[in-house]
């Protein structure tokens, strides 16, 4: 009996080291892949390249707009009005729009509704620090997106986009690769599990801080494909399912990736 | 030469990160434009398509040159093939070596055309699929299969001598 138990979790054991990780059920961070001094730059906010760029929101939160307001007028100053909880929770349902809004699209809202501001282009470098150093103030929550109720028919759409898509001249849909192969090997690369809980991140192949709808583009061009424009309703709904996905995950902007 | 080497090494010290991107995403670098050529009509018929495309002949050694080239096949992203020379094969799809073994030349030809026909939830890209069937294609790719006919007999010539 003892030995059959020796035997059998001695099996498990070496299967959790040497197995890839293929389709799981379970969710899991783009940060269990990375290489440990990657990790270590990630974790130290000296060494976290990231972290430059949510210096840069800082600025912007203080900086008076057009009408005189700064966000911090609203927020108080570093944002200390903001919930995090709240912020683990975009998209949300635009009370306006009674569609899902991005959170990037809901600062550069504010940023030109209540401050009186030029509007900020979508994924551009301030839009960007704006959204990197808000997801910053709720690093370490649990991502949380309602999906229910009148979420629920655009969580639909978003997962359609996701799973059943197919698009561009390598055919292929977002779930083709991050819903059955991540954790193995293209050509060199891990694939991930598409996860969006680290965006804005660092991403080391691009030398810069990149927003979750560059990456989709940068995707799509992979496979040959035209990607949607940003703050498109698409990728809206795209955003929307994926980080819905990652519900359970902790957010850890600014993450670092390959 | 060896001033080149020292303005690198040198230089690089100013982007350590750069090491660190060693395993970046592999770029597909597309080959030149060539003329579109008219699409030959395949049919798969108990999951083979017997007849090679346009009556063309394989080439099996430009086959292999197709196959690790990134821009065409591109096999070694997902596939371990017997090639090498090349570092790193991928570990998406089943190791290629016998593979000739295994399938006949119309089995083969049907995986490399469309492997969506035998599996529709298929990562593999569809390399010879009617360019109409496509959904938003980036536009210097429109109206192109992704391999040629003669690169898909070549591949499949190749593919044939691993036995």
């Amino acid at each position: 009996m003892k030995l059959r138990a020796t035997v059998v979790s001695g099996i498990c054991a070496a299967t959790a080291i040497f197995s890839a990780v293929a389709y799981s059920a379970e969710v899991f961070s783009g940060y269990t892949l990375l290489k440990q001094e990657t990790k270590e730059m990630q974790d130290d906010d000296f060494l976290n390249q990231g972290m430059a760029t949510v210096e840069k929101g800082a600025k912007l939160f203080s900086r008076p707009g057009k009408n005189g307001k700064s966000c911090e007028s609203c927020h108080e100053a570093k944002g200390k009005k903001l919930d995090p909880k709240q912020i683990a929770t975009f998209p949300i349902l635009d009370k306006k729009t009674q569609r899902p809004i991005t959170l990037q699209q809901y600062v550069i809202n504010k940023w030109t509704e209540v401050l009186g501001n030029e509007p900020l282009k979508y994924e551009s470098d301030d839009a960007l620090a704006l959204e990197a150093f808000v997801r910053n103030l709720a690093r370490g929550q649990v991502v949380n997106v309602q999906t229910g109720g009148k979420m629920a028919p655009f969580m639909d759409q978003g997962k359609k986009l996701y799973e059943e898509t197919r698009a561009g001249q390598l055919d292929m849909a977002c779930a083709s690769c991050h819903a059955l192969y991540p954790g193995l090997k293209l050509r060199a690369q891990v694939l991930s599990q598409g996860q969006s809980n680290g965006f804005p991140l660092y991403r080391l192949a691009d030398g810069k801080v990149v927003g979750v709808q560059t990456r989709m583009k940068q995707c799509y061009d992979q496979f040959r494909a035209e990607g949607y424009p940003y703050g498109s309703e698409e990728n809206s709904l795209l955003e929307l399912y994926m980080n819905a996905r990652g519900n359970g995950l902790k957010i850890e902007t600014p993450a670092v990736r390959f | 030469m060896k001033k080149n080497f020292l303005v690198i090494t040198a230089l690089s010290a100013f982007f350590p990160f750069g090491i660190l991107a060693a395993d970046a995403p592999p770029e597909t670098p597309t080959p030149k434009p060539e003329k579109i050529e008219a699409y030959h009509s395949w049919k798969n018929t108990d999951y083979s398509i017997a007849a090679p495309l346009g009556g063309l002949k394989g080439d099996p050694a430009n086959g292999r040159k197709v196959a690790i080239h990134r821009g065409k096949g591109n096999c070694l992203a997902c596939h371990q093939m017997p090639i090498s020379e090349e570092e790193f094969h991928g570990e998406i799809g089943p190791p290629l070596a016998g593979v000739g073994s295994r399938y006949d030349e119309g089995q083969l030809r049907l995986r490399i055309v469309n492997m969506q026909e035998l599996n529709p939830g298929t990562l593999m890209p569809p390399f010879y699929k009617h360019p109409d069937q496509f959904n938003r294609v980036s536009k210097k790719y429109q109206g192109r299969t992704i391999l040629t006919a003669q690169e898909v007999e070549d591949v499949v010539a190749y593919l044939l001598t691993l036995k």
